[in-house]
């Protein structure tokens, strides 16, 4: 957009007008809203209903405005320019001052004077516009409407009916964005007010944007409601830790404790939504830390002091002849670097791998070629635009719900999505995502011969594909989806759940990889990095994947770092059991610390500085929020290890970890090839499908019971044909290896013969209580049957 | 003295004890029109109906054929027609009576204008409160179909028309055209934003024309006997007729079906005076939403545009006369009552000034109203007219500053005095026992 002021000569591009808003004259883009327009000048229109990122609704009336040649005053909010318009807000006309007054006046008539105590007192668009444009004194001496106060509309929000101002901003959002219109606005005149079903709460992945665009304090959470002032608050930006989607937050914190969080705005990535699971789920960075090192005496861990924990891990890891490191993908892309670097000139191993989950060696080939040190390919902005996204083994709304929201605007303006899977999720329904049926582990078949349709539409300028993690587990999937991209020229991305991983991928904790993508085997690249690092030598490439879970056992020492064992599907524990020396650098309690000869504790995403890379690759740095916080992030801590070891590997500070990685940059040499897996066998019999539901029993999550009791009930789903195969009626159970599950029943849009359970939600964790793989062939009995 | 005669063209059969059926209707020349409409191009019966000048007796008096203009031709897409027949606003009743007397007549409307405006699809929307009137209509619906009346190629004329019949679920804003359409889709009835206008974004997002009953029973008779024929009656900006629903202190009350342009007095002579002898104390002309007039105004024409004039409108042209009998006062509490209770609640100048002037004017009627507030009503008014979302809230504006404008010592009064003291309010009933007058 350009803005021109009165007297000056700037070219005006052929789709844009120029319209006078109070005497000052500006270009917009055709179809522009009076009140963005405004918004250009700096002239702040009062609104409630108004929203961007929503339709117009006009509804509130505060925007009221004067149009020259309109009788009446006009809804800023609604009404779009024309060439030449003449708009005078309440800055310079009468009737559009009277009109806000006077909306503003009748908005307070049935407004309680909660202001004292209600949550949004001091950050509420009512109190600053009854401000700025009410008057002064209510003329209002009647009765107030009044409500019984506060509703449920789901187990975490709830609604103070008697202070909404009826601006539909949360029904719209439900509707319009999240897809989820379980929220509606109910009975008449004074008396309208927002409610739900009786038997369908507001169970959304993303309820709480709701409480954060309500305009004024009727919308809270059982988790904030009445926590704190806003005024009381300081407020960092940050970046969310839960998953890859990398959505920029607030947070917000009273001495040392985060009270909560919000969505930040973040037009490229989260605009401005963000998930339940992100602004809930912080309570672990608070309950259950570890507070002091340990070390392991006769058996029991006890609290040492640093400079004698940091003394044994040393001594303990340079005794040891053979080393492996494992570092989940929670990482941030600095300590993974961190990891990466003490792996191979400390430890002086390439056994290293930061996926902590299902994985394969055709998936770390597929990501040394075509995404490790890759730049941002496919966008947010590019979902938006594409004429079709082809998503393989990814559900957007429980694997990365910003870029289900993404998707959901995208299929609203009429992009295709195509999924290739077993199951049509709900998710899928609110995208309007066609199907390309296939049962797990068939995906590279699936792929080979798609409907000539999609092909056609994969080779349309701006076409994506998006695969998720799990085609990990799906032998050749990652091989097909690599050759269709090649042969379509479609945009690929890949989707890793965990905020990590892609950062880890790049920052080269994994075997074979250096930072930026750069081959271990490539002698370039070695002397690349061994120059930086200071190191006469790289180790050889070492082994990662299920190659390093088999070598774990043989190793004398190893080095954890945020890894839960529960999410590996094969019995790493058993393997770790049988290493001599395990360091495990972690913030609570879990297996690996169980087995740990040194517990180190670090510090959680809010005591430290840091960046994720988002599924896109691009760069989400945050900063240090709770300034007193005592931790050390993992990388000061490998760095003191590394001193002790007398192996010193270069500064820890966050600053001068990132310097590094952008001195290096990204690999511009040759790349491994892309893997060449071929399609696997066809397999008959029941096969299970699973993946993890956004809301589950992942262990950043605890501590939450108001966002846990939102989440999506445990069920098995299977088609109406296979239920009628299998005799299934009201509960079905899984036979898997390790154990029996038994579960509701929920008929649903499933491919035949396949079973789907959640991967690991309360009273169904598969790997753990099942011992079964998605692809797994699996017996299904009704409900308790043998 | 009546100068006007009344002229029965939609109501000229209604002693017809079997009009409501397909033989009693087509006894009088019924469906010959819709014969003569088929067999022309559809822009043509357009063009008639423009040139008849028939404007909308839905209340807003916007002219019918160039609404029907506005539909855009050709563009592939399904047309809708929708028989807005939700009469719900206070005193207007004229609708429901041609639904009950002469269904047909509005059948064979619908299937002419929908012909003209290329729809395959009609809907009626008629309020839920009338299951007579919703019944008479679906059997008439039911007869046109069994006669290949409604359905495909009709009359082997190769249109094909679907007559659904609709009943509403009992709310006033659901008389919005916007509102009614959500209501038709199955949503709760809230007026929508404009633009698109229903012309070219309605029903199902469709190319859609809105019109009131009574407008679409004038066209059988503007097709069947002329432009010409119809331009004979009433005024040049006015042209035809109207079935003028007169309700109140009369002796007579009832339908009188006779051209614009007649007065008010003529109606009232036609409705045998005001009862008792008495003298008209204000009148409305169409409706709740009008402003009312006094009787000063009893011999201006009964025009769109002489209401206008006089600072009030034609509505849906069913007059209401109160006698002196009557409290303004209570008169306008009791339809701000009606506004506060019907406003959808969407827009916050209807939703929130109807509960507070109700509030105020509750007081009133109990003598407790204040000097200051009867100012502050105005401004009040002043804050929701051409503020609101949709009409509703323009009429619930009108009634008190037109009351206040004739009879404001009687609010003067209420600031002292509940008007049940001034005013007996066992006087007021149309039924009440002579003596209490
Ligand atoms: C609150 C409200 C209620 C209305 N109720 C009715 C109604 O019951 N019947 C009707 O025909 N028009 C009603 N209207 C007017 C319609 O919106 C619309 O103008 C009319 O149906 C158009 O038909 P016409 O052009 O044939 O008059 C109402 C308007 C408002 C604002
Ligand atoms: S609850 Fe809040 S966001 Fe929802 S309609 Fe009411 S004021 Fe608006
Ligand atoms: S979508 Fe992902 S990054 Fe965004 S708030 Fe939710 S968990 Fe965090
Ligand atoms: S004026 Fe507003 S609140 Fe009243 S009926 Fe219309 S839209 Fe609803
Ligand atoms: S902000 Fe424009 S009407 Fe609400």
């Amino acid at each position: 957009m350009t803005i021109t002021t009165n007297d000056s000569q700037v070219a005006v591009p052929s789709d844009t007008v120029t319209v006078i808003i109070d005497g000052v004259a500006v270009a917009v883009p055709k179809g522009t809203l009076v009140i963005r327009a405004a918004e250009l000048l700096g002239i702040e229109i009062p609104r409630f209903c108004d929203h961007p990122l929503l339709d117009p609704v006009a509804a509130c009336r505060a925007c009221l405005i004067e149009v020259e040649g309109m009788p009446k005053p006009q809804p800023a909010c609604a009404q779009t320019v024309s060439d030449g318009m003449v708009i005078r807000t309440q800055q310079s006309s009468e009737m559009a001052r009277l009109a806000q007054e006077g909306v503003m006046e009748f908005l307070l008539l049935n407004h309680p004077l909660d202001c004292p105590v209600c949550d949004k007192g001091g950050e509420c668009p009512l109190q600053n516009q009854a401000m700025s444009v009410g008057r002064p004194e209510s003329r209002f001496t009647e009765d107030k409407r009044t409500f019984p106060k506060p509703i449920n509309v789901s187990a975490q929000i709830l609604l103070d009916r008697e202070r909404c101002v009826s601006c539909a901003r949360c029904t719209r959002f439900a509707e319009q964005i999240a897809g989820d219109p379980m929220l509606e606005l109910l009975e008449r005149g004074a008396q309208q007010q927002v409610g739900t079903a009786e038997d369908q709460p507001f169970d959304s992945y993303f309820s709480g944007n709701t409480i954060q665009i309500c305009p004024v304090g009727a919308l809270t959470s059982a988790a904030y409601r009445f926590r704190s002032r806003p005024f009381d608050l300081v407020s960092v930006p940050t970046t969310c830790e839960h998953c890859a989607s990398g959505c920029s937050l607030r947070t917000d914190y009273r001495r040392e404790v985060v009270t909560r969080r919000l969505a930040w705005d973040s037009p490229e990535v989260n605009e401005e939504w963000n998930c339940d699971k992100g602004r809930f789920a912080f309570v672990y960075q608070t309950e259950g830390r570890i507070e002091y090192p340990l070390i392991r005496e006769n058996g029991e861990l006890r609290v040492a002091s640093w400079p004698e924990a940091i003394d044994v891990a040393a001594r303990g890891l340079a005794e040891a002849s053979s080393h492996a490191v494992l570092v989940g993908g929670r990482s941030t892309v600095e300590d993974a670097y961190a990891y990466a670097r003490f792996a191979r000139a400390a430890l002086r191993t390439d056994d290293i791998d930061f996926r902590a989950r299902a994985l394969s060696d055709e998936e770390h080939a597929f990501l040394a070629s075509l995404v490790a040190g890759s730049p941002v390919s496919v966008s947010y902005e590019k979902l938006e635009s594409a004429p079709i996204v082809l998503l393989v083994s990814f559900e957007p709304e429980d694997e990365s719900p910003i870029v289900f929201l993404r998707l959901r605007k995208a299929a609203r303006a009429g992009t295709r999505v195509v999924s290739v899977g077993a199951v049509r999720s709900k998710g899928s329904e609110k995208v309007a995502a066609e199907m390309v049926w296939c049962a797990p582990g068939d995906e590279a078949a699936a792929l080979a011969s798609l409907p000539a349709d999609i092909l056609a539409a994969l080779a349309h300028s701006g076409a994506v594909i998006m695969v998720g993690e799990r085609a990990a587990l799906s032998a050749g999937a990652l091989s097909a989806v690599a050759a269709l991209a090649d042969r379509t020229g479609a945009a690929l991305a890949w989707v890793p759940r965990r905020a990590g991983e892609r950062g880890a991928l790049d920052a080269g904790a994994i075997a074979g990889l250096l930072p930026g993508g750069r081959p271990l085997s490539d002698a370039q690249a070695r002397a690349e990095v061994s120059e930086l690092w200071g190191v006469d030598s790289l180790p050889h490439p070492g082994a990662s994947g299920d190659a390093l879970l088999a070598r774990l056992g043989t190793v004398e020492a190893a080095v954890v770092g945020g890894v839960e064992l529960a999410d590996y599907p094969q019995d790493v524990r058993a393997a770790l059991e049988r290493v001599g020396f395990i360091v495990s650098l972690e913030n609570h309690h879990s297996a690996v610390t169980e087995l740990a000869s040194v517990v180190l504790p670090v510090a959680v995403v809010t005591e430290k500085a840091g960046t994720f890379l988002d599924w896109e690759g691009r760069p989400r740095p945050f900063t240090r929020v709770l300034r007193d916080a005592l931790t050390m992030p993992d990388a000061q801590v490998l760095g003191m290890i590394a001193d002790a070891m007398d192996r010193p590997v270069g500064p820890s500070d966050v600053n001068v970890l990132r310097a590094e990685l952008g001195t290096l940059g990204p690999w511009r040499g040759a790349r491994l090839e892309a893997p060449r897996v071929p399609v696997g066998p066809r397999r008959d019999g029941l096969v299970l499908a699973s993946w993890r539901q956004l809301l589950d029993s992942g262990v950043l999550q605890e501590g939450e019971p108001h966002l846990a009791a939102t989440a999506r009930p445990t069920v098995v789903m299977v088609s109406d044909a296979t239920a009628r195969r299998l005799g299934l009626t009201e509960t079905a159970t899984l036979h898997g290896p390790a154990g029996i599950v038994t579960l509701p029943v929920e008929i649903a849009d499933v491919a035949e013969s396949v079973v789907w359970v959640p991967m690991n939600s309360p009273g169904c964790h598969i790997y753990r209580d099942l011992g079964a793989r998605p692809g797994d062939i699996i017996r299904v009995t009704a409900g308790g049957a043998l | 003295m009546i100068t006007t005669g009344l002229t029965p063209v939609i109501t000229e059969h209604w002693d017809a004890p079997d009009l409501y059926t397909l033989d009693g209707y087509r006894r009088f020349g019924g469906y010959e029109a819709l014969a003569s409409a088929l067999k022309q191009d559809p822009d043509a019966i357009i063009g008639q109906v423009k040139d008849s000048g028939l404007r909308g007796r839905g209340g807003a008096g916007f002219p019918t054929g160039l609404k029907w203009s506005f539909v855009p031709q050709n563009d592939g897409k399904q047309h809708y027609l929708v028989v807005n027949a939700d009469e719900s606003e206070p005193g207007a009743c004229k609708d429901i009576p041609i639904m009950m007397a002469d269904p047909h007549v509005l059948v064979e409307g619908v299937i002419i204008a929908s012909y003209a405006i290329r729809a395959n699809h009609a809907f009626i929307y008629i309020r839920g409160e009338v299951p007579n009137a919703i019944r008479k209509v679906a059997f008439a619906v039911e007869q046109a179909k069994a006669a290949g009346l409604i359905g495909k190629n009709i009359l082997g004329s190769g249109f094909d028309l679907d007559v659904v019949v609709h009943s509403g679920a009992g709310a006033y804003i659901c008389g919005e055209e916007t509102a009614l359409l959500d209501s038709l889709e199955g949503y709760r009835g809230q007026p929508r934003l404009k633009p698109p206008f229903p012309a070219v974004a309605g029903l199902y997002a469709s190319p859609t024309v809105i019109n009131n009953v009574e407008t679409i029973a004038n066209i059988p008779f503007i097709i069947g006997r002329g432009v010409e024929w119809f331009r004979q009656f009433g005024t040049e900006k006015s042209p035809g007729f109207k079935v003028w629903a007169v309700s109140g202190h009369v002796n007579n009350p009832g339908l009188f079906e006779a051209p614009l342009g007649i007065t008010m007095r003529e109606l009232l002579d036609y409705a045998g005076g005001v009862r008792g002898g008495g003298e008209v104390k204000f009148w409305l002309p169409g409706g709740s939403s009008v402003p009312m007039l006094t009787a000063e105004h009893l011999d201006l024409p009964l025009t769109y545009e002489a209401m206008a004039e006089a600072g009030t409108m034609l509505g849906t042209g069913t007059p209401m006369i109160f006698d002196s009998t009557v409290s303004v006062v209570k008169a306008v509490t009791r339809w701000l009552e009606f506004y506060k209770h019907e406003s959808c609640g969407k827009c916050t100048p209807c939703r929130e000034g109807t509960y507070w002037i109700t509030g105020v004017l509750e007081k009133f009627e109990h003598g407790h109203g204040t000097a200051t507030e009867m100012d502050t009503l105005v401004n009040l008014c002043g804050q929701i007219a051409g503020r609101s979302f949709c009409a509703l809230g323009d009429a619930a504006a009108t009634p008190y500053p037109a009351a206040l404008k004739f009879f404001r010592q009687e609010f003067t009064d209420a600031t002292h005095t509940p008007v049940d003291g001034t005013f007996d309010p066992v006087a007021s009933y149309v039924f009440a026992p002579a003596v209490a007058r």
